[in-house]
């Protein structure tokens, strides 16, 4: 239980005194407690170093090693204290937990160390405050990634294929992870070659040549040795396409596939030929073929499957994206402010270069970046002036950005890990409390059962169990005897749904409306099972009366192995009454349709929903059989 | 130029306010209240110097302020029932803890409740559960807040229950208490009733007696 509740235990059972006119029962008696009432101060030695606390303190936690009986294995008779052979600074935090109920990580210390003590003391680490708990998550964190690193890099080889796999998908796997097998090493290696081949020769088709024998001026060698370089692309596409169709083939969802960047970069890569191919020789078409011919550049992105730096630097540039476009924007509008200011400015000027606004547009990229190439240049003195402002004001705005896309990015980059991990840390937090919580509640019910079962042997149970928890059990079970219900779980209580239904079943399971009447009936406690339920019975209620024996049969074989130690003769009588009982009933309304189930279907968690009772009414008021069944369960 | 550094400054300036409203709340927090010494406590209540030091440090230890708000009451008290929903019975307990409505428990209001209680006389307890009860203490318990009072018993025992709980089990609680206290048939319960019906039942006079060495 979490923190300093045992020290309000003792209120609470006090508050108890309101529930006393009220209890339906006698109330249990409480437990015996042997324990000296008295607060005393324990001495505890930590390789020699001595601490001091209240027995009080250390019984917070009864989970714990140092709030449980277990201590007492470490007690020292000769010194009277508990000696621990174990760090004395990382126990002063241990006994801050104990104090304060927050667990602290101190940061100087060994992620690993700290992780030793706490399993030591039983104390979950889940505790950790939140203040230290960032802290502690990263560190832990980078420890594992650290040593799966160092096992990754010595079992690199020999990475198992899973059993059973198809050509299929081991093509796929050996497209991706190249180093899985010779095979797709070396077609990852000719690939890479290619396409290094086919983009040098796309850069050396446009040097000049010596011109052939007879000609005047030089030919770019693409013009020259046209035979050669067209082979060579040839083969370059065969291989890319070749390569394309086999990871399409091999893709486990090619739609995904299809839409992914890399293979929208293969199919541009390899279309411009294809169409060079069907287009004629016409000198119309030539102009926009040969701007195809550009795209052919984008080879070269082929590579990023080849590099990791590459995909992560387009990783970066698309995370910063916004910042980009505020950039972007930002520069934008200087470059508009400066151009109608020089414009402005050297319109009366005769022959000035700065013909209109659009055109005073390149004079002030090139100079706010610096580059001044000088074939515009301001002659009037206002326009010189803002010439020099503009110079100026361009290196703020281009210097100024950057460290913030810079530092955005790094911020960006560590937020979005920082989301993930603890998306995945408050599952599994939510997770590990929820089962804490559980763990209390079947605390409970295991101490009822072992109540129920052996009722003389208390002293085995006894032993077991701290004096919070007998006092926190008798605190419930006065609970229990104020209502005249019991704590059960939620398995119990299911099995006891479908057994009140099963009892309809077991006398008129031939009729219709019976069949009909139970499944009303289940929808009263478990509206999801009875929805799974309903369905089968229907599908079923148009079957002989031969088979509906049969069902019998099933569901009298359900009622008697499902139901729990506790409550088996008090569910047997209850069963026999309901037979009995329900031969003369008048079924009433009979809805022939499945009920739909209610709109706040209970969820199957343990927290509790706030209002129980609300939900069950809107099941029950179905039919006035249903409330007379459930007047006859009530005993 | 300017535009960027003004957009740049705007947005630092939205994200302000919220941070004030945490300060006011974290001073807000830091008040502090110590109880009357040792020996008027022990003067005012039926426990002993040490038992009231031991009840003291358990209390500062979780309210360091010294006084509990309604909030961190209904924290407390839920935890002791996770199976069922305890907030709204925590309300009412609070409620009648906190005797001089100023919406936090100092640990006087908390010693002097306990020790009524833990030690107090039959009518003293007798009483404080009436007090509990009447939730709008004008003196008559009458059926709505005796509906309201169950109900809240029945949350904290939650969803997973044998028999499994019906909608109207509140309610036929409700009537069988007053078919018990109300003597007059007047529709409404009063202490001198409600102190007499409680005598006449044997089982609530010796359960009376269960929690006393809870301390």
């Amino acid at each position: 239980m979490a923190a300093g509740v045992a020290t309000w235990l003792p209120f609470a059972r006090a508050a108890a005194v309101g529930w006393l006119p009220l209890a339906k029962k006698t109330m249990p008696k409480p437990p015996v407690d042997n324990s000296s009432r008295s607060d005393e101060i324990l001495y505890v030695n930590v390789s020699g170093v001595r601490f001091q606390t209240w027995k009080n303190t250390l019984d917070r936690y009864p989970d714990t090693l140092l709030g449980s009986s277990e201590k007492e294995f470490f007690y020292n008779e000769d010194t009277q204290e508990y000696f621990f052979d174990r760090d004395p600074e990382m126990f002063r935090h241990i006994l801050n937990f104990y104090r304060t109920g927050k667990l602290h990580y101190p940061r100087h210390e060994c992620i690993q160390a700290f992780d030793e003590e706490l399993a030591f003391y039983g104390i979950v680490p889940e505790i950790i405050g939140d203040c230290c708990m960032e802290e502690y998550r990263d560190r832990k964190k980078e420890n594992q990634e650290r040593l799966a690193e160092d096992t990754e890099a010595n079992e690199a080889t020999d990475a198992p294929l899973p059993p059973h796999s198809t050509p299929r998908e081991r093509l796929w796997r050996a497209f991706e992870n190249p180093h899985t097998s010779t095979m797709a090493l070396v077609f990852y290696y000719v690939t890479g070659f290619f396409i290094a081949v086919s983009v040098i020769a796309n850069v050396v088709e446009t040097v000049p040549c010596q011109p052939p024998k007879g000609g005047v001026k030089n030919l770019p060698c693409g013009e020259k040795y046209q035979l050669a370089f067209f082979c060579m692309d040839t083969a370059c596409v065969l291989i890319f396409t070749f390569e394309y169709l086999m990871r399409l083939f091999a893709a486990p969802s090619r739609c995904k596939f299809m839409r992914s960047v890399m293979s929208v970069i293969d199919v541009v890569a390899i279309m411009p030929y294809y169409i060079g191919l069907v287009m004629p020789e016409n000198e119309d078409v030539s102009g926009a073929f040969v701007t195809l011919r550009v795209f052919r550049v984008f080879r070269i992105f082929k590579f990023s499957r080849h590099s990791q730096g590459l995909r992560i630097l387009g990783y970066t540039l698309k995370s910063c994206a916004s910042e980009l476009g505020f950039l972007l924007f930002s520069l934008t509008m200087a470059i508009i402010i400066f151009a109608t200011v020089m414009f402005y400015a050297e319109k009366g000027t005769k022959g000035s270069t700065f013909t209109s606004i659009p055109a005073s547009f390149w004079y002030t990229i090139v100079t706010m970046t610096t580059l001044g190439y000088g074939d515009m240049v301001p002659n009037t003195i206002a326009g010189k002036i803002f010439g020099s402002i503009c110079s100026l004001s361009g290196v703020l705005v281009i210097a100024l950005p950057v460290p913030v896309i810079v530092s955005n990015f790094s911020r960006i980059y560590h937020q979005n890990q920082r989301a993930d991990k603890m998306r995945a840390q408050q599952k599994v937090r939510l997770a590990r409390i929820r089962m804490a919580k559980k763990g209390t509640t079947n605390a409970f019910l295991q101490y009822k059962e072992d109540r129920d079962r052996d009722s003389d042997s208390t002293a085995l149970c006894v032993k077991n169990r701290s004096a919070f928890e007998h006092q926190h059990h008798h605190l419930l079970h006065c609970l229990e005897k104020t209502t005249n219900h019991e704590f059960t779980d939620e398995l119990t209580y299911s099995e006891l749904c479908m057994t009140e239904s099963v009892g309809f079943r077991t006398s008129r399971s031939t009729s219709l409306s019976s069949q009909q009447g139970a499944q009303n009936n289940s929808t009263g406690c478990c509206p999801r099972r009875a929805r799974r339920r309903a369905a089968m019975r229907l599908a079923n209620s148009t079957v002989s009366v031969s088979r509906g024996s049969v069902q019998e049969l099933d569901t009298l074989h359900v009622k008697t192995t499902s139901i729990p130690p506790q409550t088996r003769s008090s569910l047997n009588a209850q069963a026999e009454d309901l037979k009995l009982n329900c031969g003369e009933q008048d079924f009433t309304a009979a809805i022939i349709s499945i009920p739909t189930p209610p709109a706040n279907t209970p969820d199957e968690s343990l927290p509790p929903s706030p209002a129980p009772i609300p939900g069950i009414l809107r099941n029950t008021r179905a039919t006035t059989y249903t409330h007379d069944t459930f007047k006859i369960s009530s005993l | 130029m300017g535009a960027v550094v003004g957009t740049l400054t705007m947005q630092t300036k939205q994200r302000r306010p919220s941070r004030d409203k945490a300060d006011d709340d974290l001073e807000m927090t830091m008040v502090c209240h110590r109880p009357e010494g040792l020996d008027q406590l022990e003067a005012q209540t039926n426990f002993s110097k040490r038992e009231l030091q031991v009840l003291y440090r358990g209390f500062k230890n979780e309210c360091p302020s010294g006084v509990v708000n309604e909030e961190t009451f209904k924290q407390i008290y839920s935890q002791f029932f996770p199976h069922g929903d305890a907030s709204t019975y925590a309300h009412y307990l609070f409620n009648a803890f906190d005797t001089g409505h100023s919406g936090s428990i100092k640990f006087e209001d908390f010693v002097t409740a306990l020790s009524i209680l833990l030690r107090g006389t039959v009518t003293e307890k007798l009483q404080w559960t009436f007090n509990l009860y009447d939730i709008n203490r004008d003196g008559y318990i009458n059926k709505e807040e005796m509906t309201d009072i169950v109900r809240a018993i029945y949350d904290m025992m939650g969803k997973y229950t044998y028999p499994v709980l019906k909608h109207d089990a509140p309610k036929q609680h409700v009537d069988a208490f007053f078919q018990k206290m109300d003597k007059n048939r007047d529709g409404v319960v009063t202490l001198d009733e409600f102190i007499l019906s409680c005598q006449e039942d044997e089982n609530i006079m010796r359960s009376l007696q269960l929690f006393e060495n809870v301390i």
